[in-house]
């Protein structure tokens, strides 16, 4: 039963993105639009396969910066999330700012990364912080309030120390916030590498999309494209098998709904 | 039936109010050793305050709490507390949860753990050490929860509407289940319900509490020898003691 219905929860995208495709490859087959201004599906895909192997050192640069950014983001929303939990002073001073961020383009921020830092992966790196950072902290922020204060009665009444409440109930309790917001951070990362390669740089998969628009070669930029929405999605496939990995608890709770 | 040489927990005069709300107005009350004692009350008048006050989470406006002589007032640690809800941490193993306890005490995680694989037979979770709290049904995952409290403090527990929650039937079976174990525990009991029969069964002594504000109303003794069984609950006394503690709430 349980199998059945998630396999065609997964069908009806499935069909419905491969009747998008087919639609788009009748109206360039057909001659709607021409095929510089719109590449069809299928010379997409020819393209990708043959542009592999040139885009593969870009693919890198775009996958370290992304994945170097993506762990500083962790590790800082970890020891502030910690911090602003532990005293309320911290988060009340702290969480206005923290929304106030984000309100800033990063469209605006990228350039001054660029004109501060330089050329190199540095600034990159700083945008993906920026753009992970926020959907991390607020998960696990919100996580952390969550938890069942009966819960954390019981440990007191047990004369837990609130560094033990913070590792035995919080933490744990916070773990399901925390990988959802991980996941919209893992395709973030990606977005937020390739948006400061194409503002300056001379490699990595944005800075390859700016240079094959450049001269005027779409169906490549559709196939660079489409290596941004692999990689996104393999981040946030690999973020969801750490998540039942280290959880094996949570698909017990998932079970039981 | 027995003579309890040892007052183990004195409440004493206890006043608590939150805000403009008096939720305690004058609650006294005392536990022997190996002594099980219930409040009755209706719903909000107080019981889970009491409990909350004796384990040291809230401090009274007024009165004390003495524990072997000493004054425990607004002082966690010491003695155990059940909550109504089994409150098993969904991340941990039956094991880890019910050694829980011990390891925040200090003691090793290992030995923490062998200790408390001791107690899974008597509490009848033998086999289930490794599985998640999700995998037990109600009437264990309140086991569990009472092995935790034994675990924390054995001499006294304060246990709140433990088996509310469950069916009449394992309900039922719990009570037996608990009159058996407690005989090999040698602990102190104070037991809150809503259940009359429950208390009769499982009691030495019955604390009715009056509506809000609080106060002790009544205290009952229950001369029922022991051990209880099924029968007991059919006898004429238990009866009597039952219609008596019905025409109190009629008052
Ligand atoms: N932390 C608190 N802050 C404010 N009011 C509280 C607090 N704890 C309890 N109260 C109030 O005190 C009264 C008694 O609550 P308590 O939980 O002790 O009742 P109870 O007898 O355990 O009820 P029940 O049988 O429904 O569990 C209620 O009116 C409740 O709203
Ligand atoms: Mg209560």
């Amino acid at each position: 039963m349980k199998v059945k219905k998630e396999n065609s929860n997964k069908l009806i995208p499935l069909i419905l993105v491969l009747l998008l495709v087919a639609v788009w490859e009748a109206v360039v087959r057909g001659g709607l639009v021409p095929r510089f201004i719109l590449p069809s599906p299928i010379d997409v895909l020819k393209v990708f396969v043959t542009t592999i192997p040139d885009m593969k050192e870009h693919i890198l640069v775009t996958l370290q910066e992304a994945l170097t950014g993506f762990a500083i983001a962790i590790i800082f929303s970890l020891i502030l999330a910690m911090a602003m939990d532990r005293f309320p002073a911290v988060k009340k001073a702290l969480y206005p700012l923290l929304i106030v961020s984000q309100t800033i383009p990063i469209i605006i921020l990228a350039p001054l990364f660029i004109l501060w830092f330089g050329f190199g992966m540095l600034p990159k790196i700083i945008v993906v912080v920026l753009v992970c950072f926020f959907p991390i902290i607020i998960s696990l922020l919100e996580g952390l309030n969550s938890v069942d204060l009966d819960m954390i009665n019981l440990l007191k009444s047990m004369g837990a120390s609130k560094a033990q409440i913070f590792k035995i109930v919080k933490l744990p309790a916070s773990m399901v916030g925390l990988f959802s917001g991980l996941r919209i951070a893992a395709t973030y990362s990606i977005m937020g590498a390739v948006i400061g390669e194409w503002l300056g740089g001379d490699k990595g998969i944005g800075f390859y999309i700016v240079r094959v628009k450049h001269s005027f070669a779409v169906d490549k930029v559709f196939a660079a494209t489409l290596v941004v929405i692999i990689l996104s999605m393999l981040l946030f496939k690999v973020i969801t098998i750490i998540q039942n990995l280290s959880m094996p608890w949570f698909r017990y709770v998932e079970q039981k709904k | 039936m027995t003579s309890y040489p040892n007052e183990k927990l004195t409440v004493k005069n206890l006043r608590k109010s939150f805000g403009d709300n008096l939720v305690l107005e004058d609650v006294s009350l005392n536990l022997m050793e190996n002594e099980f004692v219930s409040l009755i009350g209706a719903s909000g008048s107080g019981k889970s305050t009491i409990f909350n006050i004796i384990s040291g989470l809230m401090l009274p406006d007024k009165g004390q709490v003495i524990i072997n002589g000493q004054d425990y007032t607004g002082r966690t640690g010491r003695v155990s507390y059940m909550y109504q809800k089994d409150l098993l941490l969904p991340w941990l193993k039956v094991i880890d949860n019910v050694s829980l306890p011990l390891v925040i005490r200090g003691e090793d995680k290992k030995k923490a753990r062998e200790k408390a694989a001791g107690y899974f037979e008597t509490f009848g979770l033998d086999g289930f050490e490794d599985k998640y709290p999700f995998q037990l049904s109600g009437g264990m995952r309140q086991r569990a929860a009472l092995l935790r409290t034994y675990l924390f403090s054995s001499d006294i527990m304060l246990l709140d509407e433990p088996f509310a929650a469950l069916d009449a039937i394992t309900r039922s079976y719990m009570h037996y289940w608990l009159l058996r174990t407690l005989k090999k525990l040698n602990s102190s009991v104070l037991f809150i319900t809503h259940d009359i029969d429950e208390a009769i069964l499982l009691s030495d002594r019955i604390y009715i509490l009056s509506d809000r504000p609080a106060k002790i109303k009544e205290e009952i003794e229950i001369p029922l020898s022991r051990p209880r069984n099924k029968e007991v609950t059919t006898t004429e006394l238990f009866n009597d003691i039952k219609k008596h503690i019905l025409e109190i709430f009629a008052n």
